[in-house]
Protein backbone atom coordinates (compact mmCIF):
# COMPACT_ATOMS: atom_id res chain seq x y z
CA UNK A 1 0.00 0.00 0.00
CA UNK A 2 2.98 2.27 0.43
CA UNK A 3 4.49 1.22 -2.36
CA UNK A 4 2.29 2.36 -5.51
CA UNK A 5 3.79 0.00 -8.00
CA UNK A 6 2.65 -2.90 -5.30
CA UNK A 7 0.38 -5.08 -7.97
CA UNK A 8 -0.48 -6.86 -4.94
CA UNK A 9 -1.59 -3.62 -3.10
CA UNK A 10 -5.31 -3.84 -3.45
CA UNK A 11 -5.59 -7.65 -2.44
CA UNK A 12 -2.88 -7.00 0.51
CA UNK A 13 -5.39 -4.17 1.33
CA UNK A 14 -8.96 -6.25 1.49
CA UNK A 15 -7.68 -9.89 3.18
CA UNK A 16 -5.85 -7.39 6.04
CA UNK A 17 -8.99 -5.84 6.57
CA UNK A 18 -10.76 -8.98 6.31
CA UNK A 19 -8.22 -10.57 8.42
CA UNK A 20 -9.31 -7.76 11.12
CA UNK A 21 -13.26 -7.65 10.88
CA UNK A 22 -15.03 -8.27 14.35
CA UNK A 23 -16.33 -11.54 14.41
CA UNK A 24 -19.45 -12.59 12.07
CA UNK A 25 -19.24 -9.14 10.31
CA UNK A 26 -17.84 -10.40 7.22
CA UNK A 27 -20.37 -13.09 7.01
CA UNK A 28 -23.19 -10.86 7.39
CA UNK A 29 -22.51 -8.59 5.61
CA UNK A 30 -21.56 -10.76 2.58
CA UNK A 31 -25.13 -12.41 2.79
CA UNK A 32 -26.63 -8.69 2.91
CA UNK A 33 -25.03 -8.11 -0.64
CA UNK A 34 -25.36 -11.38 -2.55
CA UNK A 35 -26.17 -15.16 -2.32
CA UNK A 36 -22.82 -16.88 -1.70
CA UNK A 37 -21.42 -18.51 -4.81
CA UNK A 38 -20.82 -22.62 -4.59
CA UNK A 39 -17.33 -23.51 -3.92
CA UNK A 40 -15.05 -26.49 -3.20
CA UNK A 41 -12.36 -26.46 -0.58
CA UNK A 42 -8.98 -26.73 -1.69
CA UNK A 43 -7.70 -26.75 2.41
CA UNK A 44 -10.97 -26.38 5.19
CA UNK A 45 -11.14 -24.01 7.53
CA UNK A 46 -8.10 -24.81 9.97
CA UNK A 47 -6.71 -23.36 13.29
CA UNK A 48 -2.95 -22.48 14.04
CA UNK A 49 -0.68 -19.41 15.26
CA UNK A 50 1.68 -17.64 14.10
CA UNK A 51 4.93 -16.07 16.38
CA UNK A 52 5.06 -12.57 16.17
CA UNK A 53 8.27 -11.12 15.57
CA UNK A 54 9.64 -7.53 17.12
CA UNK A 55 12.75 -5.87 17.42
CA UNK A 56 14.78 -5.08 20.19
CA UNK A 57 14.48 -1.62 20.86
CA UNK A 58 12.02 -1.49 18.99
CA UNK A 59 14.61 -0.86 15.74
CA UNK A 60 17.04 -2.73 16.35
CA UNK A 61 17.58 -6.95 15.69
CA UNK A 62 14.69 -9.02 15.73
CA UNK A 63 13.42 -11.58 18.82
CA UNK A 64 10.67 -13.65 19.08
CA UNK A 65 7.51 -12.06 21.27
CA UNK A 66 5.00 -14.79 21.51
CA UNK A 67 2.18 -16.21 19.23
CA UNK A 68 -1.40 -15.13 18.19
CA UNK A 69 -4.23 -17.99 17.16
CA UNK A 70 -4.82 -17.66 13.26
CA UNK A 71 -7.56 -19.49 10.93
CA UNK A 72 -7.00 -20.14 7.55
CA UNK A 73 -8.42 -21.94 4.50
CA UNK A 74 -8.43 -21.85 1.14
CA UNK A 75 -11.49 -22.37 -1.60
CA UNK A 76 -12.19 -22.11 -5.32
CA UNK A 77 -15.34 -21.13 -6.91
CA UNK A 78 -16.88 -22.99 -9.42
CA UNK A 79 -16.15 -20.08 -11.74
CA UNK A 80 -12.02 -20.65 -10.95
CA UNK A 81 -10.77 -17.96 -8.84
CA UNK A 82 -9.21 -19.44 -5.62
CA UNK A 83 -9.73 -17.62 -2.45
CA UNK A 84 -7.46 -17.34 0.82
CA UNK A 85 -8.55 -16.50 4.39
CA UNK A 86 -5.78 -15.78 7.07
CA UNK A 87 -7.33 -14.16 10.07
CA UNK A 88 -6.96 -13.15 13.55
CA UNK A 89 -8.54 -15.56 16.67
CA UNK A 90 -10.25 -19.12 16.12
CA UNK A 91 -12.81 -18.34 13.86
CA UNK A 92 -13.86 -20.84 11.31
CA UNK A 93 -17.16 -19.60 9.75
CA UNK A 94 -15.55 -16.18 9.88
CA UNK A 95 -12.35 -17.17 7.32
CA UNK A 96 -15.05 -19.22 5.28
CA UNK A 97 -16.76 -15.81 4.61
CA UNK A 98 -13.19 -14.16 4.19
CA UNK A 99 -12.24 -16.70 1.46
CA UNK A 100 -15.19 -16.40 -0.49
CA UNK A 101 -15.00 -13.08 -0.23
CA UNK A 102 -11.26 -12.95 -1.81
CA UNK A 103 -12.05 -15.19 -3.99
CA UNK A 104 -15.04 -13.05 -5.39
CA UNK A 105 -12.88 -10.15 -5.53
CA UNK A 106 -11.26 -11.68 -8.49
CA UNK A 107 -14.59 -11.81 -10.11
CA UNK A 108 -16.65 -9.12 -12.39
CA UNK A 109 -18.63 -8.65 -8.85
CA UNK A 110 -15.58 -7.38 -7.05
CA UNK A 111 -16.82 -2.77 -7.57
CA UNK A 112 -20.42 -4.15 -5.83
CA UNK A 113 -18.76 -6.06 -3.11
CA UNK A 114 -16.09 -3.44 -2.80
CA UNK A 115 -18.95 -0.93 -2.08
CA UNK A 116 -21.30 -2.97 0.15
CA UNK A 117 -18.60 -5.03 2.22
CA UNK A 118 -15.08 -3.81 2.21
CA UNK A 119 -15.80 0.21 1.86
CA UNK A 120 -18.33 -0.06 4.90
CA UNK A 121 -16.22 -2.68 7.21
CA UNK A 122 -13.02 -0.01 6.75
CA UNK A 123 -14.97 2.96 7.73
CA UNK A 124 -16.60 0.63 10.76
CA UNK A 125 -13.05 -0.12 11.70
CA UNK A 126 -11.87 3.48 11.17
CA UNK A 127 -14.69 4.60 13.13
CA UNK A 128 -13.62 2.41 16.25
CA UNK A 129 -10.04 3.91 16.23
CA UNK A 130 -10.97 7.30 15.83
CA UNK A 131 -13.13 6.93 19.47
CA UNK A 132 -10.18 5.37 20.91
CA UNK A 133 -7.89 8.17 19.47
CA UNK A 134 -10.24 10.95 20.45
CA UNK A 135 -10.45 9.42 24.21
CA UNK A 136 -6.68 9.28 24.04
CA UNK A 137 -6.44 12.64 22.95
CA UNK A 138 -8.96 14.48 26.07
CA UNK A 139 -6.10 12.68 28.56
CA UNK A 140 -3.68 14.78 26.90
CA UNK A 141 -1.76 16.99 29.32
CA UNK A 142 -1.75 20.47 28.62
CA UNK A 143 1.42 21.47 30.53
CA UNK A 144 1.66 25.20 28.76
CA UNK A 145 -2.01 26.09 30.33
CA UNK A 146 -0.64 24.19 33.51
CA UNK A 147 2.21 26.61 33.41
CA UNK A 148 0.38 30.16 32.50
CA UNK A 149 -1.95 29.43 35.39
CA UNK A 150 -5.01 31.27 34.19
CA UNK A 151 -8.17 31.93 36.36
CA UNK B 1 11.92 -49.96 42.82
CA UNK B 2 9.01 -48.88 41.40
CA UNK B 3 5.59 -49.64 43.20
CA UNK B 4 2.52 -49.06 41.37
CA UNK B 5 -0.19 -48.50 43.99
CA UNK B 6 -3.90 -48.04 42.92
CA UNK B 7 -7.01 -46.91 43.77
CA UNK B 8 -7.15 -43.35 43.83
CA UNK B 9 -9.91 -43.06 40.39
CA UNK B 10 -12.57 -42.56 43.12
CA UNK B 11 -10.99 -39.93 44.75
CA UNK B 12 -9.76 -38.52 41.80
CA UNK B 13 -13.40 -38.00 40.13
CA UNK B 14 -15.36 -37.09 43.28
CA UNK B 15 -12.13 -34.24 44.12
CA UNK B 16 -12.93 -33.21 40.21
CA UNK B 17 -16.48 -33.11 40.39
CA UNK B 18 -16.40 -31.13 43.41
CA UNK B 19 -13.96 -28.58 42.01
CA UNK B 20 -16.49 -28.11 39.23
CA UNK B 21 -18.92 -27.44 42.21
CA UNK B 22 -16.98 -24.74 43.71
CA UNK B 23 -16.13 -23.20 40.58
CA UNK B 24 -19.50 -22.39 39.61
CA UNK B 25 -20.30 -21.29 43.92
CA UNK B 26 -23.35 -20.06 44.92
CA UNK B 27 -25.84 -20.79 41.70
CA UNK B 28 -27.81 -18.26 43.37
CA UNK B 29 -25.35 -16.00 42.06
CA UNK B 30 -25.60 -15.23 38.37
CA UNK B 31 -22.60 -17.40 36.68
CA UNK B 32 -19.58 -15.54 35.14
CA UNK B 33 -19.70 -15.54 31.02
CA UNK B 34 -16.47 -15.97 29.27
CA UNK B 35 -17.24 -12.27 27.71
CA UNK B 36 -17.58 -10.68 30.62
CA UNK B 37 -14.10 -12.29 32.03
CA UNK B 38 -12.46 -10.95 28.42
CA UNK B 39 -14.50 -7.24 28.88
CA UNK B 40 -13.95 -6.53 33.01
CA UNK B 41 -11.16 -8.16 33.73
CA UNK B 42 -9.11 -7.28 30.95
CA UNK B 43 -5.63 -6.86 32.29
CA UNK B 44 -6.07 -10.23 34.27
CA UNK B 45 -6.66 -10.79 30.48
CA UNK B 46 -3.62 -9.36 29.38
CA UNK B 47 -1.20 -11.15 31.68
CA UNK B 48 -2.93 -14.62 31.02
CA UNK B 49 -1.91 -13.72 27.61
CA UNK B 50 1.45 -12.24 27.98
CA UNK B 51 2.87 -15.16 30.10
CA UNK B 52 1.06 -17.78 28.74
CA UNK B 53 3.03 -16.41 25.47
CA UNK B 54 -0.39 -16.43 23.52
CA UNK B 55 -2.08 -13.56 22.38
CA UNK B 56 -6.07 -14.67 22.45
CA UNK B 57 -8.48 -12.61 24.74
CA UNK B 58 -11.07 -15.25 24.17
CA UNK B 59 -9.14 -18.17 25.36
CA UNK B 60 -7.05 -16.36 28.04
CA UNK B 61 -10.64 -15.34 29.70
CA UNK B 62 -11.71 -18.98 29.11
CA UNK B 63 -8.25 -20.39 30.84
CA UNK B 64 -9.64 -17.80 33.82
CA UNK B 65 -12.45 -18.74 34.41
CA UNK B 66 -11.68 -22.74 33.84
CA UNK B 67 -8.71 -21.51 37.03
CA UNK B 68 -11.23 -20.14 39.56
CA UNK B 69 -9.28 -17.23 39.14
CA UNK B 70 -5.72 -18.73 39.47
CA UNK B 71 -3.95 -16.39 36.77
CA UNK B 72 -0.88 -19.16 36.81
CA UNK B 73 -3.30 -22.42 36.33
CA UNK B 74 -4.65 -20.62 33.60
CA UNK B 75 -1.35 -19.12 32.02
CA UNK B 76 -0.97 -23.50 32.28
CA UNK B 77 -4.07 -24.04 30.39
CA UNK B 78 -2.94 -21.45 27.68
CA UNK B 79 0.86 -22.90 27.63
CA UNK B 80 -1.08 -26.14 27.47
CA UNK B 81 -3.15 -25.33 24.19
CA UNK B 82 -0.58 -23.64 22.51
CA UNK B 83 1.50 -26.83 22.07
CA UNK B 84 -1.76 -28.16 20.15
CA UNK B 85 -1.36 -25.28 17.38
CA UNK B 86 -0.07 -26.24 14.14
CA UNK B 87 2.14 -23.05 13.39
CA UNK B 88 1.71 -21.34 10.09
CA UNK B 89 4.48 -18.92 9.95
CA UNK B 90 6.17 -16.30 11.75
CA UNK B 91 5.12 -12.53 11.36
CA UNK B 92 7.17 -9.29 10.17
CA UNK B 93 8.88 -7.91 12.87
CA UNK B 94 5.83 -5.55 14.43
CA UNK B 95 6.62 -1.90 13.88
CA UNK B 96 5.67 -0.02 16.95
CA UNK B 97 6.35 3.15 15.65
CA UNK B 98 2.86 2.77 13.62
CA UNK B 99 1.37 1.69 16.94
CA UNK B 100 -2.28 3.39 17.84
CA UNK B 101 -1.14 4.53 20.96
CA UNK B 102 -3.96 4.61 23.85
CA UNK B 103 -1.39 5.58 26.06
CA UNK B 104 2.61 7.02 25.84
CA UNK B 105 4.11 8.94 28.33
CA UNK B 106 7.49 9.80 28.76
CA UNK B 107 9.00 10.72 32.72
CA UNK B 108 12.01 11.80 30.35
CA UNK B 109 10.76 14.57 28.11
CA UNK B 110 8.07 16.84 29.59
CA UNK B 111 7.43 18.44 25.97
CA UNK B 112 7.37 15.71 23.06
CA UNK B 113 5.98 15.66 19.48
CA UNK B 114 2.42 13.76 19.88
CA UNK B 115 2.61 15.08 23.96
CA UNK B 116 1.96 13.52 27.02
CA UNK B 117 -1.33 11.41 26.83
CA UNK B 118 -2.56 9.44 29.64
CA UNK B 119 -4.68 6.69 28.47
CA UNK B 120 -7.01 4.73 31.15
CA UNK B 121 -4.44 4.85 33.73
CA UNK B 122 -4.85 3.80 37.47
CA UNK B 123 -1.68 6.41 37.90
CA UNK B 124 -3.17 9.52 40.05
CA UNK B 125 -5.83 7.57 41.03
CA UNK B 126 -6.52 7.63 45.36
CA UNK B 127 -6.30 3.68 45.82
CA UNK B 128 -9.25 4.17 47.74
CA UNK B 129 -12.27 1.75 47.20
CA UNK B 130 -14.65 2.61 45.17
CA UNK B 131 -17.92 1.57 46.97
CA UNK B 132 -20.17 2.64 44.06
CA UNK B 133 -18.77 -0.32 41.95
CA UNK B 134 -20.23 -2.50 44.15
CA UNK B 135 -23.34 -1.16 43.38
CA UNK B 136 -24.68 -2.00 39.64
CA UNK B 137 -24.91 1.23 36.83
CA UNK B 138 -23.69 3.15 34.29
CA UNK B 139 -20.91 4.55 33.22
CA UNK B 140 -20.45 7.99 31.62
CA UNK B 141 -18.93 8.33 28.54
CA UNK B 142 -15.69 9.29 28.90
CA UNK B 143 -14.94 12.56 27.32
CA UNK B 144 -13.03 12.96 23.56
CA UNK B 145 -11.10 15.58 21.91
CA UNK B 146 -9.77 16.10 18.12
CA UNK B 147 -7.11 13.57 17.96
CA UNK B 148 -4.27 14.49 15.70
CA UNK B 149 -3.65 12.26 12.61
CA UNK B 150 -0.43 10.71 11.80
CA UNK B 151 2.34 8.26 13.72
CA UNK B 152 3.70 8.74 17.26
CA UNK B 153 7.51 9.23 16.47
CA UNK B 154 9.63 7.34 19.24
CA UNK B 155 11.16 9.39 22.10
CA UNK B 156 14.43 7.64 22.21
CA UNK B 157 14.57 8.93 18.38
CA UNK B 158 15.30 12.58 19.40
CA UNK B 159 18.04 11.29 21.18
CA UNK B 160 19.59 9.28 18.65
CA UNK B 161 19.60 12.36 16.32
CA UNK B 162 22.45 13.59 19.05
CA UNK B 163 24.16 10.82 19.09
CA UNK B 164 23.84 10.70 22.49
CA UNK B 165 22.14 7.27 22.60
CA UNK B 166 23.21 3.54 21.55
CA UNK B 167 21.55 2.68 18.13
CA UNK B 168 20.37 -1.29 18.53
CA UNK B 169 22.69 -2.87 16.02
CA UNK B 170 20.23 -3.64 13.65
CA UNK B 171 20.05 -7.12 11.36
CA UNK B 172 17.30 -9.87 10.13
CA UNK B 173 19.40 -13.08 11.49
CA UNK B 174 16.18 -14.97 12.36
CA UNK B 175 16.23 -15.18 16.15
CA UNK B 176 16.38 -17.97 18.51
CA UNK B 177 13.18 -19.23 19.67
CA UNK B 178 12.78 -20.98 22.88
CA UNK B 179 9.65 -22.90 22.19
CA UNK B 180 11.66 -25.12 19.72
CA UNK B 181 15.17 -25.27 21.09
CA UNK B 182 15.35 -25.78 25.35
CA UNK B 183 16.74 -22.38 26.74
CA UNK B 184 20.91 -22.73 26.62
CA UNK B 185 23.51 -20.29 27.96
CA UNK B 186 25.32 -18.19 26.77
CA UNK B 187 21.98 -16.94 25.49
CA UNK B 188 22.08 -13.70 23.49
CA UNK B 189 19.65 -10.25 23.36
CA UNK B 190 16.69 -12.05 21.17
CA UNK B 191 16.84 -15.23 23.59
CA UNK B 192 16.92 -13.28 26.75
CA UNK B 193 14.34 -10.77 25.12
CA UNK B 194 11.85 -13.86 24.62
CA UNK B 195 12.50 -15.24 27.94
CA UNK B 196 11.84 -12.24 29.79
CA UNK B 197 7.97 -10.87 27.74
CA UNK B 198 6.97 -14.19 28.93
CA UNK B 199 8.49 -14.47 32.13
CA UNK B 200 6.58 -14.26 35.69
CA UNK B 201 5.11 -10.86 36.29
CA UNK B 202 6.49 -10.42 40.07
CA UNK B 203 9.77 -12.18 39.34
CA UNK B 204 9.98 -9.81 36.80
CA UNK B 205 9.43 -7.24 39.37
CA UNK B 206 11.46 -8.27 42.02
CA UNK B 207 14.35 -8.70 40.09
CA UNK B 208 13.78 -4.88 38.53
CA UNK B 209 13.26 -3.40 41.93
CA UNK B 210 16.51 -5.22 43.22
CA UNK B 211 18.51 -3.15 40.16
CA UNK B 212 16.95 0.32 41.35
CA UNK B 213 18.15 -0.92 45.04
CA UNK B 214 22.09 -1.27 43.77
CA UNK B 215 21.88 -4.70 42.96
CA UNK B 216 23.42 -4.01 39.34
CA UNK B 217 24.40 -0.30 38.80
CA UNK B 218 22.03 1.15 36.36
CA UNK B 219 19.56 4.25 37.01
CA UNK B 220 17.14 4.50 34.70
CA UNK B 221 14.73 6.78 33.25
CA UNK B 222 11.62 5.73 31.26
CA UNK B 223 12.13 7.21 28.24
CA UNK B 224 8.99 6.21 27.08
CA UNK B 225 6.18 4.10 27.70
CA UNK B 226 3.47 3.46 24.99
CA UNK B 227 0.30 1.09 25.06
CA UNK B 228 -1.86 0.04 22.00
CA UNK B 229 -2.25 -1.80 19.10
CA UNK B 230 0.05 -2.69 16.12
CA UNK B 231 -1.41 -4.55 12.80
CA UNK B 232 0.89 -7.93 12.28
CA UNK B 233 1.45 -8.66 9.13
CA UNK B 234 2.95 -12.41 7.74
CA UNK B 235 4.34 -13.63 4.33
CA UNK B 236 1.59 -15.84 3.19
CA UNK B 237 3.66 -18.74 0.99
CA UNK B 238 0.92 -19.44 -1.42
CA UNK B 239 0.34 -15.66 -1.99
CA UNK B 240 3.88 -14.81 -2.25
CA UNK B 241 3.64 -11.50 -0.40
CA UNK B 242 2.23 -10.74 3.41
CA UNK B 243 -0.32 -9.47 4.20
CA UNK B 244 -2.05 -8.35 7.51
CA UNK B 245 -3.13 -11.07 9.77
CA UNK B 246 -4.44 -8.83 12.94
CA UNK B 247 -3.55 -6.80 14.96
CA UNK B 248 -2.27 -6.97 18.73
CA UNK B 249 -2.50 -5.09 22.21
CA UNK B 250 0.88 -4.22 23.12
CA UNK B 251 2.56 -2.00 25.83
CA UNK B 252 6.39 -1.08 25.11
CA UNK B 253 8.87 0.71 27.93
CA UNK B 254 12.41 1.97 26.87
CA UNK B 255 14.61 2.84 29.56
CA UNK B 256 17.08 5.48 28.64
CA UNK B 257 20.48 4.56 31.25
CA UNK B 258 23.29 6.72 32.70
CA UNK B 259 26.65 5.06 30.70
CA UNK B 260 30.23 6.51 31.02
CA UNK B 261 31.44 4.85 28.24
CA UNK B 262 34.06 2.15 27.72
CA UNK B 263 37.35 2.04 25.21
CA UNK B 264 34.76 0.96 22.47
CA UNK B 265 32.15 3.52 23.46
CA UNK B 266 32.20 7.36 23.95
CA UNK B 267 29.95 8.42 27.26
CA UNK B 268 26.45 8.00 25.80
CA UNK B 269 22.93 6.88 26.85
CA UNK B 270 21.75 2.90 27.01
CA UNK B 271 18.73 1.68 26.85
CA UNK B 272 16.87 -1.32 28.17
CA UNK B 273 13.54 -2.79 26.39
CA UNK B 274 10.54 -3.99 27.25
CA UNK B 275 7.68 -5.39 24.97
CA UNK B 276 4.81 -7.13 26.72
CA UNK B 277 1.54 -8.53 25.02
CA UNK B 278 -1.52 -6.54 26.80
CA UNK B 279 -1.62 -3.57 28.50
CA UNK B 280 0.88 -4.52 31.34
CA UNK B 281 3.52 -1.79 32.16
CA UNK B 282 4.54 -2.55 35.52
CA UNK B 283 5.36 -5.54 33.86
CA UNK B 284 7.22 -3.65 30.38
CA UNK B 285 9.28 -1.72 32.40
CA UNK B 286 10.45 -4.08 34.83
CA UNK B 287 11.48 -6.14 31.82
CA UNK B 288 13.25 -3.11 30.50
CA UNK B 289 14.90 -2.82 33.78
CA UNK B 290 16.35 -6.53 33.45
CA UNK B 291 17.31 -6.44 30.09
CA UNK B 292 19.62 -3.13 30.56
CA UNK B 293 21.21 -5.24 33.84
CA UNK B 294 21.96 -8.55 31.78
CA UNK B 295 23.57 -6.46 29.03
CA UNK B 296 26.72 -5.83 31.16
CA UNK B 297 28.84 -8.21 29.30
CA UNK B 298 27.98 -6.58 26.30
CA UNK B 299 28.53 -2.92 27.10
CA UNK B 300 31.20 -3.86 28.97
CA UNK B 301 30.36 -2.71 32.73
CA UNK B 302 31.53 -4.60 35.85
CA UNK B 303 29.52 -7.63 37.06
CA UNK B 304 29.31 -7.03 40.40
CA UNK B 305 27.54 -10.17 41.60
CA UNK B 306 23.94 -8.79 41.31
CA UNK B 307 21.43 -11.44 41.05
CA UNK B 308 19.93 -8.93 37.85
CA UNK B 309 23.22 -9.69 36.21
CA UNK B 310 23.30 -13.38 35.96
CA UNK B 311 21.41 -14.32 32.88
CA UNK B 312 21.47 -17.89 34.17
CA UNK B 313 19.64 -17.31 37.43
CA UNK B 314 17.22 -15.01 35.69
CA UNK B 315 16.72 -16.48 32.85
CA UNK B 316 16.08 -20.29 34.56
CA UNK B 317 14.26 -19.38 37.60
CA UNK B 318 11.38 -16.19 34.86
CA UNK B 319 9.47 -19.10 33.75
CA UNK B 320 6.75 -19.26 36.19
CA UNK B 321 4.93 -22.87 34.47
CA UNK B 322 8.72 -23.98 34.98
CA UNK B 323 9.07 -23.11 38.30
CA UNK B 324 5.16 -24.47 39.62
CA UNK B 325 5.46 -27.19 38.04
CA UNK B 326 8.83 -28.26 39.72
CA UNK B 327 7.69 -26.97 42.91
CA UNK B 328 4.23 -28.57 43.12
CA UNK B 329 4.87 -32.07 42.11
CA UNK B 330 6.73 -32.45 45.86
CA UNK B 331 2.80 -32.50 46.72
CA UNK B 332 2.63 -35.76 44.70
CA UNK B 333 3.21 -38.88 45.78
CA UNK B 334 6.63 -39.77 46.91
CA UNK B 335 6.14 -42.23 49.00
CA UNK B 336 8.97 -45.30 47.74
CA UNK B 337 11.23 -42.34 47.82
CA UNK B 338 10.37 -41.45 51.43
CA UNK B 339 10.18 -44.92 52.77
CA UNK B 340 14.23 -44.97 51.67
CA UNK B 341 14.83 -42.05 53.08
CA UNK B 342 13.21 -43.44 56.48
CA UNK B 343 15.23 -46.59 56.44
CA UNK B 344 18.31 -45.03 56.31
CA UNK B 345 18.15 -41.97 58.95
CA UNK B 346 16.88 -45.26 61.04
CA UNK B 347 19.93 -46.66 60.21
CA UNK B 348 22.30 -44.27 60.66
CA UNK B 349 20.69 -43.55 64.32
CA UNK B 350 21.43 -47.45 65.08
CA UNK B 351 24.83 -46.80 63.97
CA UNK B 352 25.59 -43.22 65.74
CA UNK B 353 24.85 -44.83 69.06
CA UNK B 354 21.53 -42.15 69.65
CA UNK B 355 20.03 -44.22 71.82
CA UNK B 356 22.43 -43.26 74.35
CA UNK B 357 22.52 -39.70 73.38
CA UNK B 358 18.90 -39.82 74.29
CA UNK B 359 19.45 -41.19 77.66
CA UNK B 360 22.20 -38.82 78.73
CA UNK B 361 19.35 -36.06 78.11
CA UNK B 362 17.19 -37.62 79.98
Amino acid sequence: MKNGFDENADRKAWMGLLAKAPAGRVATLLDAAMTRPGFTWLRTPEIGSAMVRARAGATGAPFNLGEMTVTRCTLKLESGEVGHAYIQGRRKSDAEAAAVVDALMQTGIADRLRAQLLEPLHDELSAAKATRAAKAAATKVDFFTLARGEG
Amino acid sequence: MYVAVKGGERAIENAHAWLAEERRGDTEIAELSVAQIREQLSLAVHRVSAEGSLFDPDLAALAIKQARGDLIEAIFLIRAYRTTLPRFGFSKPVDTGVMTCDRRISASFKDLPGGQVLGPTFDYSHRLLDFKLAAEGEVPEAPSQEAEAGDVPHVTDFLNREGLIEEPPHGDTPPPDLTREPLEMPADRALRLQALTRADEGFALGLAYSTQRGYARNHAFVGELRIGSVPVEMEIPELGFAIEIGEVVLTECETVNQFKGSKAEPPQFTRGYGLVFGQSERKAISMALVDRALRWEELGEDNIGAPAQDAEFVLYHADNIQATGFLEHIKLPHYVDFQSELELVRKLRREAGTDQVQEAAE
